[in-house]
């Protein structure tokens, strides 16, 4: 669908990944200055030039599966590695998150202030490092560039094109059930009430007009909701209120992350039908994916004393029992490629 | 006037966030309707009997003959309904596919341009209209629109005319309604930026008249009476005179981008859910909240709006109402 979803889809998860490993580094109580390197060398890879430049590039959306290995890649750039299992949860915390921002975004053109929001947070992890802060800027330019002049329609596309990423992805997370905005099935709560997005009128009111144009009749009706007038219009520059808060950062050291794997049979057999279409350009994808990773150079650990775990879970038991008693259905299939440069042009294929 | 909730119709898969994602055909010699939803690169369809007891499934893939690649996202599945045959057209980033209206047999494929590598500009056909005795109408991204020719059966479908009328995508087209034949206006088409175009059918079909949008998206419309009912991505319907583009009436009627309207042709009854009548009249019927859903498709079952069903993305179940 629309070919300019991918860098969305990556600053924003990427924005996510970044929110979590900073909360889990402090909760583990790993030195500031290990820490510090860490959230700047993920940085200065996500935001690395060659690395944008493939990511801007028209086309369509990735799988899942190698979305997977991008971030699998990105959240090893640095000294910090990751088991399996809490890879797994992070991804799932991740993508839960950015399709609730993406489902209750008020109006489609409202992702790229989401995305702003992630920007911002972003940029305020790395301002006291001048060289990774201008790779940012950088960044921000190119979304406004790219996105600023689009209509409403095509964010619509963006939005629907990223909702079919998303869909059927019930994860439960504990953040989420807990602040009630994600019932016990997995389901997101879509609120009735509250401003209208910017641009709409409350409902209830029709207006009948004479063929010269006048206003000949009002009525009002009652629509079953509760809402109340838009709120200002967030800003589309570098710098700016957003207004929007959906895409800040809604972890802290003392709200823990953790999720449950709703693995309903209705669910698994939905995932499955989708995810085991044979795909006869599997090839292709892998080709686009090395040459997108070929941008992404991932740090050798120069010292083994150096390199740390974080766990995503309260204890290292826990971890491996979530990793022996994840579902099937929800495993990742991470690939294994390497990032050599491969010639040939890039064919229009479908990945879910 | 009160709707209540029948049980829900069960489909394989969950709907997909996009425009007009329901499309009901009544068969009633038969005593069945069919459902179709799609889901990315399918569409789910049932059968389902008046009845309540019977319901029969299958699932159509946009599978291109002659392609060997995989198959596309579907943008939108519809039954047109021609005098002699109907026909279900599905939609989708490679083109334009025509089937026996219960799946079965694949009649006609027409393929889009696509170019080698991915463009700025995505390529997609959506928006699907059935006029008069023999055409079926396709809009494009391009903004175009393909006007078929089809015989009375048969697979030799041609594409008779393109009209170049819109520049920016297609979003929905709709044809006349209400089986008047007084009405000048046979079809309408709708834009990303609300523009809307007014023709009369024809060998050459002729452009009646533009009714321009506000820069927000229209995104689902119908015809009925001449009248021209257009849902907008701000939540507004707005109702025009087709052929003078006068506007007779503005209802702010949603909270949020609409996904779909539709009309019981014999009533008058908007679903969104308002009817009109003429000289002007439109009173406000009725209010449903499909609780944490966002809907992506709306249609009356019958031609009187005693019953209408909906679907939203991520559920696999087609919600059911009757009038109480």
């Amino acid at each position: 669908m629309s070919s300019r979803t991918l860098p969305l889809l990556f600053i924003n998860l990427g924005g996510e990944m970044l929110y979590i490993l900073d909360q889990r580094l402090r909760a583990q109580n790993i030195p500031a200055d290990k820490a510090k390197k860490v959230m700047n060398d993920i940085i200065t890879t996500m935001f690395n030039k060659k690395f944008l430049e493939e990511l801007f590039k028209p086309q369509e959306l990735y799988s899942k599966k190698a979305l997977r290995t991008v971030f699998d890649r990105l959240a090893h750039a640095s000294i910090m590695r990751l088991n399996q299992a809490s890879m797994d949860k992070l991804y799932d915390l991740m993508t839960m998150a950015f399709k609730y921002q993406v489902l209750l975004c008020p109006r489609p053109k409202d992702i790229l202030l989401v995305s702003f929001n992630h920007m911002d947070a972003i940029k305020d992890f790395v301002k006291e490092t001048p060289s990774i802060l201008s790779q940012v800027d950088e960044t921000y330019k190119q979304l406004i560039e790219m996105y600023t002049p689009l209509s409403s329609g095509e964010f619509q596309l963006i939005r629907q094109t990223l909702l079919i990423f998303f869909q059927d992805m019930h994860i439960r997370v504990s953040i989420f059930l807990k602040d009630k905005v994600q019932n016990s099935n997995g389901r997101f709560v879509l609120p009735t009430s509250g401003p209208v997005p910017h641009g709409t009128q409350i409902p209830g009111l029709i207006r009948m007009f004479s063929c010269s144009g006048e206003e000949v009749k009002k009525l009002q009706f009652r629509n079953g909701g509760n809402y109340t007038s838009a709120l200002r219009e967030g800003s589309f520059e570098m710098f700016g209120e957003r207004v929007i808060k959906l895409g800040t950062n809604m972890y802290s050291v003392s709200r823990p992350v953790e999720t449950h794997l709703s693995g309903t049979s209705k669910n698994s057999a939905q995932q499955k039908s989708v995810n085991t279409t044979p795909n006869p350009l599997a090839k292709e994808e892998l080709n686009m994916l090395a040459r997108l990773m070929g941008g992404l150079e991932v740090q050798k650990t120069s010292s083994v004393d150096n390199g740390f775990r974080v766990n995503l879970f309260a204890t290292d038991e826990e971890e491996e029992e979530a990793l022996i008693s994840r579902p099937d259905e929800f495993s990742y299939d991470v690939i294994n490629i390497q990032a050599t440069k491969l010639s040939g042009g890039c064919t229009e294929q479908a990945r879910y | 006037m009160m709707y209540h909730k029948e049980k829900s119709i069960q489909i394989k898969s969950s709907a997909s966030a996009l425009y007009n994602n329901l499309s009901v055909l009544r068969i009633a010699p038969r005593n069945l309707t069919y459902f179709s939803v799609v889901h990315a690169n399918m569409v789910n369809m049932v059968s389902a009997s008046w009845d309540g007891l019977n319901y029969s499934h299958r699932q159509l893939q946009s599978k291109e003959p002659n392609v060997t690649t995989s198959s596309s996202l579907i943008m939108q599945a519809a039954w047109c309904v021609l005098p002699y045959r109907e026909i279900l057209v599905l939609t989708s980033q490679k083109g334009i596919q025509m089937y026996e209206s219960d799946g079965s047999i694949m009649v006609y494929w027409h393929a889009l341009d696509t170019p080698e590598t991915p463009t700025a500009q995505a390529v997609f056909a959506r928006g699907i209209a059935a006029v008069r005795d023999k055409y079926i109408c396709v809009g494009i991204s391009s903004g175009s629109v393909l006007v078929f020719d089809v015989p009375s059966k048969g697979s030799n479908i041609t594409l008779s005319e393109v009209l170049e009328e819109h520049k920016e995508s297609i979003t929905d087209m709709a044809s006349e309604c209400s089986g008047s034949l007084e009405c000048i206006a046979d079809l309408v088409s709708a834009d990303d930026s609300g523009n809307l175009s007014v023709w009369k059918s024809g060998e050459d079909f002729q452009l009646l008249n533009k009714i321009p949008g506000f820069d927000m998206s229209c995104s689902s419309v119908k015809l009925w009476k001449g009248t021209v009912v257009a849902g907008y991505g701000t939540g507004q319907i707005r109702l025009y005179e087709a052929i003078t583009g006068i506007i007779h009436a503005e209802i702010n009627a949603h909270a949020r981008w609409i996904y779909s309207l539709d009309i019981a042709p014999f009533s008058g009854l908007v679903r969104s859910a308002f009817t009109c009548s003429l000289p002007f009249q439109i009173v406000h019927m009725y209010n449903e909240c499909v609780t944490d859903t966002q809907i992506c498709g709306a249609k009356f079952c019958d031609g009187d709006g005693y019953a209408f069903a909906v679907t939203g993305y991520d559920l696999s179940e087609i919600i059911r109402y009757t009038q109480a």
